[in-house]
């Protein structure tokens, strides 16, 4: 199977736009956030304070996937928040259209909680970077780890993923993107990786092939 | 896609509307942080440059100015350079070359705003101009409706008082056609502009027959000057034949909501319990007023630079 063979670094790029592989399926997917929930769980002593909080599209179904594996593996129930970063992004002043303005509903303060930032697809970690300043906004959370389900490299500011679900090395300009319902997590979820033009991050509403 | 300046409704499309009211939707949401302050506009320069008094639309541009992290200067000429007889494009120019992200402009004299527009660099934003065209105005009233209704396609809007005169009607009547709404209008024959008909709107002089139906009222205010004049016998008269109260609000559907610009001429246009109580929306509207101009300050100022616009002297 296609999925199971991330590419290299030479990996064509004059593919079109349409060559859209499947690197993370719904299995793979369920399975890594399985295990990321065992993570959280063993990495952190006050679960009742814990604060999953979602970044869009992409960290939405992903948050409320964990927070179902969370209740059963521990039986707690994390609150589970939706924080938009376009407001905070860096690259405001230098482009001409504006970015569609996200979800923001932060249920409660982040006070003291154990706060754990979740993201579909991780690369130059300046998203990461504009969730922590949002969450600041929000309050003074006790620690924040982040969750990233693909981690692409490619950094460009000091970010470190607390967990991973899977390292993909992929070439800079390519698009990965998770697909699925940010509505339902129990649609199925894929990470696919493409060549043709989108935003980093996107969720596309149509389902998976 | 939205172009560099919002002068009006009607250069706007269905598309830009929506866009318009999305982001305000998104917006809204900050204003019920405790921290009411995001980075996005941090080292950018907003001018409100008010040529006629206007306390409550430059307010809401100042706070939706600040809750994006702009800085806001207001500028009232009338109390200053216009007494030194200096014109207003020269007044406009001067503020230009200090290099503000995006000027705010009201003016008792429609057109104005987009002469004032053609000159400068900076992106402007029309606050009300003579009665031409009060864009932020409707874009909070279509927002307050979305809200209330979850819709505007399909609904009927009627819009009760001194058409001739406003621009808060003007802008709304765009707006609403443009969103698939039938739009009303109710005024005595003498408030009703010449050949309205041809935007689209129905045209009554019976408030009952306008009413009938309707899921939204939205009463004008009436200015004190132009009740002592010709268009109307009496504020009593007024008040009797076109002012909304409870009695005749019964023409219209169970769940109608009422709206007004503000400010009200308790007991002409609105009865006092309908000034305070629902079904009148008046208070969302102001609240929604901030949160459009935040998303209209987001998607106007400070933008990259326009290649297009040559060389300004």
């Amino acid at each position: 199977m296609q999925s199971e063979h991330p590419p290299g670094p030479g990996f064509p790029r004059s593919q079109p736009a349409d060559d859209v592989r499947t690197i993370l399926d719904d299995t793979g997917i369920r399975r890594a956030l399985m295990r990321i929930a065992h993570e959280i769980f063993e990495r952190n002593n006050e679960l009742e304070n814990l604060y999953l909080v979602a970044i869009p599209n992409g960290g939405i179904p992903l948050a409320r996937v964990l927070a179902a594996n969370l209740k059963q593996i521990a039986d707690v129930e994390p609150t589970v928040g939706i924080l938009d970063t376009t407001l905070y992004r860096d690259d405001l002043a230098t482009t001409s259209e504006r970015p569609m303005l996200r979800l923001t509903e932060m249920p409660s303060a982040v006070d003291d909680r154990t706060v754990v930032l979740v993201d579909d697809v991780v690369k130059s970690g300046r998203t990461i970077r504009a969730a922590m300043d949002a969450l600041m906004d929000f309050g003074r959370p006790k620690i924040v780890q982040v969750v990233g389900l693909v981690d692409r490299g490619h950094r460009e500011l000091p970010i470190k993923l607390d967990y991973v679900g899977k390292n993909v090395p992929t070439s800079p300009d390519e698009i990965v993107h998770l697909h699925g319902n940010d509505g339902d997590p129990s649609s199925a979820l894929e990470v696919v990786v493409s060549s043709g033009p989108a935003d980093e991050g996107h969720v596309s509403e149509r389902s998976p092939a | 896609m939205i172009g560099r300046d919002l002068i009006g409704i009607e250069d706007l499309d269905r598309g830009d509307i929506e866009r318009i009211l999305d982001t305000a939707e998104r917006m809204r949401e900050v204003g019920n942080r405790v921290v009411k302050k995001v980075p996005t506009l941090r080292g950018r320069t907003i001018v409100n440059l008010f040529f006629e008094a206007s306390t409550r639309t430059r307010a809401s541009f100042e706070i939706a100015g600040k809750r994006l992290s702009a800085d806001v200067v207001n500028f009232s000429p009338s109390s200053s350079s216009l007494k030194k007889s200096e014109s207003i494009l020269d007044t406009a120019r001067t503020l230009d070359a200090m290099d503000p992200d995006l000027v705010v402009v009201r003016h008792a004299v429609a057109g104005v705003p987009k002469r004032i527009a053609d000159v400068l660099y900076a992106p402007v934003v029309n606050a009300g101009d003579g009665a031409h065209e009060h864009p932020t105005q409707a874009l909070l009233d279509m927002l307050t409706v979305r809200q209330v209704k979850e819709r505007i396609e399909g609904l009927t809007v009627t819009i009760v008082g001194d058409i001739l005169h406003s621009r808060v009607a003007r802008s709304n009547i765009h707006g609403f056609l443009k969103m698939g709404a039938e739009v009303r209008i109710a005024a005595p024959p003498p408030m009703i502009p010449a050949g309205i008909e041809s935007l689209g709107v129905k045209v009554f002089t019976s408030l009952r027959d306008a009413l009938s139906g309707a899921d939204v009222v939205m009463a004008l205010r009436i200015q004190n000057e132009r009740l002592t004049g010709s268009y109307v016998p009496s504020i009593r008269e007024y008040s009797a034949t076109f002012g909304i109260d409870r009695a005749k609000l019964h023409y219209a559907k169970d769940d109608v909501i009422v709206m007004h610009p503000g400010p009200v001429n308790r007991g002409v246009e609105l009865s006092h319990e309908l000034t305070d109580d629902r079904p009148s929306v008046i208070l969302d509207q102001v609240r929604n007023g901030v949160a459009i101009r935040m998303a209209v300050l987001y998607l106007f100022a400070g933008r990259a630079p326009r290649s297009d616009l040559g060389e300004l002297d």
